[in-house]
């Protein structure tokens, strides 16, 4: 039987008449890579946020990792980690510092924060780096940092929010990587991207369309269902019917 | 607590890194602290007088002289006649004309009394009124020399006069940087304080690492503490700097107990730090930031009572002054440098700015969201 880390019934969140996510149902189990598809507006963020404790819910009822996201948001907070697209380490603190920030406030012991960054270092090859102010290191390598800080403390859940905009190909294979072994170490990755190339790499996917999940499955069973060649096509099938759009 | 430890590491940390906004924090109040209080000076002088003497007299001469060697007046001119002298005022060359007519000496040893005329450039009030002040008094004082040496056969004199003499006390020699100081002290603390927390706090909402904050398990009074407990240090850092400045550049030595102003600083600076708290919460970008507090910071430092003073404003005004926390700190930072007040003087002072800190501080927690 697989675990459940997130589960979601009728989850919406309205902003005044806007129905921003529409009565949303879903599962996400264990050591999953999920990905969370949409057109810009469709309600991902949204959902994403409410997820991960930043937003409360209009109705509906959420779990993440065992606990209710109306009652114990906090308590979520500890068991996820959660990367957004907007850039989220501290540029003017070196690298080391933001790992030891980060695993600070995440409330990890000084011999804990010592061993997961040399282990962190050792793994991304940032020997040279760590001195260096994070605003002066490659996009890519900030990215793959970012990553790192965000699972530091071995949450449950981590949450990537658009996490390669901007990074060139080489360098989001190897971020691809790096979210294989997150999962396999049990650690659930919940992923929003716009790169439908990505989407074949997750495990399940979800495509979000003005507000609701229209389409949820593996890469594979979404491409019979839409009888489409490519998760492009899925995509464009499903997106065709949006009433919402970015204007 | 040990959280707090990791906050406060990288709150330091990255405000010694920012090289300009240190030199904000720790220059500028120097610089300001040690060229304001020599400029902004109230005391009137180089009146620019210009003289019409009609009579070239040796009256006429020694009075002239008296005026001059006052200090306060600088000969703007010395002209035959009137019209020549109000071009001066029309150039904004000269601030007074005096007129001596004809006859001055004549009348005055004759006739027993003579009319001066004295036309004031009015543009600058202050000016006009206390140069035209000083004036008067000369003149009060020339008449009284020449009614002493034309009467002094007699031995007692016939008119009978009431002589004004004061004392200054607390600045005995009315010195304007003794009283300048300590306000414009006050004043940086106010600007360091209530300017750059907003600004630390905004900054992390528009580089967007507030969101990854509150996605921590990070609780929000931790976060404010940590923004808030540096700049109450650097606060008290700036403050000492000042009191140092003040000491061996003014030679100013506080009357009063300094430990009590550190005392009323160190809630002073709950309260200012609260207010630019309160300005973090309602500005998305820095620049909003900027403005609001300028806005603000404008009207504490023009009504705060340190350029002028607040018993001389209109009643309304003196109504918004009891609501701007600077007031009653430069008050307390002057009543205790210069006259030396205790605890008991200051203590409603006290209590009301700590009453403002709470509303403030109150104010600006409820409004600073952690989840929407």
């Amino acid at each position: 039987m697989k675990e459940t880390v997130i589960k979601t019934e009728n989850l919406t969140k309205r902003f005044g008449d806007f129905v921003a996510v529409d009565a949303i149902s879903f599962e996400v189990y264990k050591g999953e890579i999920f990905g969370f598809l949409g057109a810009n507006g469709a309600g991902k963020t949204t959902a994403m946020r409410m997820l991960s404790g930043l937003s409360k819910p209009t109705s509906g009822k959420a779990i993440v990792a065992g606990l209710d996201v109306f009652t114990q948001p906090e308590e979520i907070k500890k068991n996820i980690g959660y990367m957004s697209q907007r850039f989220s380490l501290y540029e003017d603190l070196t690298v080391i510092e933001n790992i030891k920030f980060f695993g600070g406030i995440y409330g990890l012991s000084d011999k804990q924060i010592k061993q997961k960054s040399e282990e962190l270092i050792e793994q991304l090859q940032f020997q040279n780096e760590i001195k260096k102010l994070v605003h002066d290191i490659p996009l890519g390598w900030k990215q793959k940092l970012a990553l790192s800080v965000a699972i530091l403390h071995e949450p449950k859940v981590v949450f990537l929010d658009e996490p390669t905009g901007g990074v060139d190909p080489a360098t989001r294979k190897q971020f691809w990587e790096m979210i294989y072994q997150t999962a396999d170490k049990g650690i659930t990755v919940f992923v929003t991207t716009h790169y439908l190339d990505e989407a074949e790499y997750c495990n399940r996917i979800s495509i979000m369309v003005d507000g609701r999940i229209d389409a949820l499955g593996t890469p594979r069973e979404l491409k019979e269902k839409f009888s489409a060649t490519s998760m492009d096509e899925v995509f464009y099938k499903l997106a065709r019917g949006a009433k919402r759009s970015d204007n | 607590m040990r959280i707090m430890k990791f906050v406060l590491q990288k709150e330091f940390r990255q405000i010694f890194r920012d090289k300009t906004l240190l030199k904000m924090i720790f220059i500028m109040p120097i610089v300001q602290l040690l060229v304001l209080p020599m400029a902004a000076n109230f005391t009137v002088k180089n009146i620019n007088l210009s003289i019409v003497d009609h009579d070239h007299s040796s009256y006429s001469q020694k009075f002239i002289s008296k005026i001059f060697s006052s200090g306060y007046f600088k000969l703007a001119g010395d002209n035959p006649s009137f019209l020549e002298s109000y071009v001066l005022i029309e150039n904004d060359k000269a601030d007074i004309i005096l007129e001596i007519p004809e006859g001055f000496e004549r009348n005055l040893t004759r006739e027993n009394g003579q009319k001066l005329f004295i036309a004031v450039n009015a543009i600058n009030g202050v000016k006009a009124l206390v140069g035209s002040g000083y004036l008067n008094s000369i003149i009060m004082d020339y008449n009284n020399d020449i009614r002493s040496q034309l009467l002094q056969p007699t031995t007692f004199n016939l008119m009978p006069t009431i002589e004004v003499v004061s004392s200054n006390w607390f600045n005995p020699n009315l010195t304007y940087y003794i009283f300048m100081v300590p306000g414009i002290l006050v004043m940086l603390i106010t600007l360091v304080g209530g300017n750059m927390t907003a600004l630390n706090i905004v900054k992390e909402k528009e580089i967007g690492t507030i969101e990854q904050i509150n996605v921590t398990p990070l609780k929000k009074y931790q976060f404010l503490l940590g923004k808030l407990i540096p700049f109450w240090i650097i606060g008290m850092i700036i403050f000492s700097i000042g009191l140092m400045i003040a000491r061996f550049a003014y030679g100013i030595i506080p009357i009063g107990n300094i430990g009590l102003m550190y005392a009323f600083l160190a809630v002073y600076l709950f309260t200012i730090l609260g207010f630019g708290l309160l300005i973090s919460t309602y500005a998305e970008t820095q620049q909003q930031a900027q403005s609001l507090a300028f806005f603000f910071l404008m009207i504490f430092n023009l009504m705060g009572g340190l350029f002028t003073p607040i018993d001389s404003m209109p009643e309304w005004a003196q109504w918004i002054t009891r609501l701007i926390p600077i007031s009653y700190f430069i008050n307390v930072m002057r009543m205790v440098v210069l006259k030396g007040s205790a605890f008991s003087d200051i203590q409603y002072h006290l209590l009301i700015v700590f009453v403002m800190g709470i509303i403030l501080n109150g104010w600006a927690v409820i409004n600073y969201k952690k989840t929407s």
